[in-house]
């Protein structure tokens, strides 16, 4: 079987030569794939990339849609690219008020990619919403409210269900937990677990927590100057590291 | 389209009018015709132009007189409403400028009027073919109010993503329980783009739907320019269990009786008394002529 998704040497270095140099993946329906590295390494521009939301120097990703067409998504017209991105793709970004409307109440914001589908019945959107929001724990009776009175957690879970709602197959995240407290953190990493698995999601996730990496991902890539150093299953990498820098990393996380 | 109503565009064309007719110079009154060409053959787009100063500040209108002056010919005849009214400061001074650049007739009648300015009203008088109804627009881009970024609304138009629209009926109902949206209901226009009938009542959206006039709106501040060609389809936003509905009064005009026009509340003497007549005074004036009663009167 082909892989749901194949980048082929992407590459976008910014002014200055950093960025993310011919870098290649395949992942696969249901695998969730880990991209670790320290800050500036990369990560970030590679998960933008995938998303198209930045303009590739070169290179090429494959993807393939349900229909079991594998399609160049560089060279996909913009309409048809957009349509996927936000009915078969998922993006849950760091900084909630980038993956938000914030002047919309939480039910919106679940409900616009329906909407954006065609959906034209308020309260059949309204039912899907609140089904969504009840999934990621978030009570019924907030889902009028702005999600500008919503904590951390409840951000990034209401991002989760805004994602999740037109059913994607892949999901791409930018450190979803970072910056919560850690019990919120262990409460969303467990949602997110329980979520990917119940659904079968493809998941890009992009982390500078091992610890994250290891509970989430079957495989991993470690990312170091815009390069992938390091690849494989992720126990494998993480308990037996080959490269001196992931060595470092490993041991750096142990040690803390 | 018959032949009647091809007389909007004939003017657009030709190029009717006489050196600096109507203030602006001929030069730019060109541009702004091409800008409204364009407009009438992308209904409901809105095509940038180069919008010049006017004698007036920009809450006065200075984009539908600049689409005003560019359409203009000395047979005119020039109708202005501000609130359905054509004697307001606004109204009144807009019709004397054009007067006194350009010197063509003016009326308060819709029936006379060839070309008719508008701020916030559509004439209840149904236009005809060959009439211009030219609208002032503070605001053109309908999905602003979710996605403040242009770069974005444009790629939304071209690619007609218009789903944020409805995100936003979808909060007025969940905030108010119904489509609280009364002013600028956005509209479809001939089944593509989405526009911003500009500030004006839901009730009106109705008439803008296969009007026998041309329709041209002007934004001066914002320049743009877009247009609903003469019986061009015109579809308010809606959900299926939410259908879009026209505000209703729970009684006639007290002066004229109408029961099917848009009515202002008036009020009446300092105790407190109001009354609710018709915001269209002409159309309230000539059913009085005609010797139609309100109970006021
Ligand atoms: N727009 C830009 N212009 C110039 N340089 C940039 C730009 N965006 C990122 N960079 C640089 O490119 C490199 C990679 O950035 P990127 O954001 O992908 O790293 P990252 O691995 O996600 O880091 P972090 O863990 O801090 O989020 C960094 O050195 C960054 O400073
Ligand atoms: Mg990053
Ligand atoms: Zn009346």
């Amino acid at each position: 079987m082909t892989p749901l998704l194949s980048a082929r040497g992407l590459t976008k270095l910014y002014p200055g030569g950093r960025g993310c140099r011919e870098v290649s993946l395949e992942l696969d329906a249901g695998e969730v794939l880990a991209v670790v590295g320290e800050s500036g390494s990369g990560k970030s521009t590679l998960l933008s990339l995938l998303a198209t939301e930045l303009a590739a120097d070169a290179g090429r990703i494959d993807y393939r849609l349900r229909d079991g067409t594998v399609r160049d998504l560089l060279v996909l017209g913009e309409a048809e690219r957009r349509l996927l991105l936000r009915t078969d793709w998922g993006f849950i970004r760091q900084d909630a008020t980038q993956g938000l409307r914030m002047a919309v109440s939480a039910g919106g914001n679940v409900g616009e990619r329906l909407m954006a589908v065609g959906a034209r019945h308020y309260g059949n959107i309204r039912e899907a919403a609140r089904d969504w929001l009840e999934r990621v724990e978030i009570a019924p009776a907030r889902m009028d409210d702005s999600p500008r009175g919503f904590s951390g957690g409840m951000r990034q879970r209401l991002q989760i269900a805004r994602n999740l709602v037109t059913q994607p197959r892949l999901v791409l995240m930018d450190e979803p937990t970072s910056g919560l407290d850690v019990s919120v953190q262990a409460r969303l990493l467990d949602l997110i677990r329980g979520l990917v698995a119940e659904l079968g999601l493809a998941v890009v996730i992009v982390t500078h927590d091992l610890a994250v990496a290891r509970l989430l991902s079957h495989r991993i890539l470690v990312m170091k100057d815009g390069r992938v150093i390091e690849s494989g299953l992720t126990d494998q990498v993480l308990d037996d590291p080959a490269a001196p820098y992931t060595q470092l990393l490993v041991s750096s996380v142990l040690a803390a | 389209m018959t032949a009647m109503s091809t007389r909007g565009f004939a003017r657009l064309a030709s190029g009717a009018a006489g050196t600096n007719f109507g203030y602006l110079d001929e030069q730019t009154k060109r541009m702004i015709r091409r800008a409204i060409l364009k407009a009438v053959a992308i209904p409901g787009y809105q095509v940038p132009f180069a919008s010049r100063e006017m004698p007036m500040p920009y809450g006065w209108g200075t984009g539908g007189v600049q689409v005003t002056a560019a359409v203009l010919g000395p047979a005119d005849v020039l109708k202005v409403i501000d609130q359905g009214s054509d004697d307001t400061t606004n109204a009144v001074s807009i019709r004397q400028f054009f007067a006194r650049t350009s010197g063509i007739a003016t009326t308060t009648s819709t029936a006379a009027a060839s070309v008719i300015q508008t701020r916030h009203r559509i004439p209840e008088h149904r236009l005809k073919e060959g009439q211009v109804l030219v609208y002032q627009v503070p605001i053109p881009e309908p999905l602003r109010f979710l996605e403040p970024r242009e770069t974005e609304t444009r790629r939304m138009h071209a690619l007609s993503e218009y789903g944020l629209m409805h995100v936003k009926l979808y909060e007025d109902i969940a905030r108010h329980g119904h489509i609280a949206t009364t002013y600028a209901y956005p509209v479809q226009v001939a089944g593509r783009y989405v526009m911003d009938p500009s500030p004006t009542p839901k009730f009106d959206n109705p008439k803008m739907d296969d009007c026998p006039a041309l329709q041209l709106f002007g934004a001066g501040r914002e320049r743009r320019i877009y247009a609903v060609p003469p019986y061009t389809r015109v579809r308010s936003l809606e959900f299926e269990d939410h259908p879009f509905t026209v505000q209703r009064f729970d009684r006639p005009c007290a002066l004229c009786g109408a029961a099917d026009t848009y009515l202002d509340e008036v009020v009446t003497d300092d105790r407190g008394g109001r009354i609710f007549v018709c915001s269209d005074t002409d159309h309230c004036e000539e059913r009085r002529a005609a010797g139609h009663r309100g109970e006021a009167a």
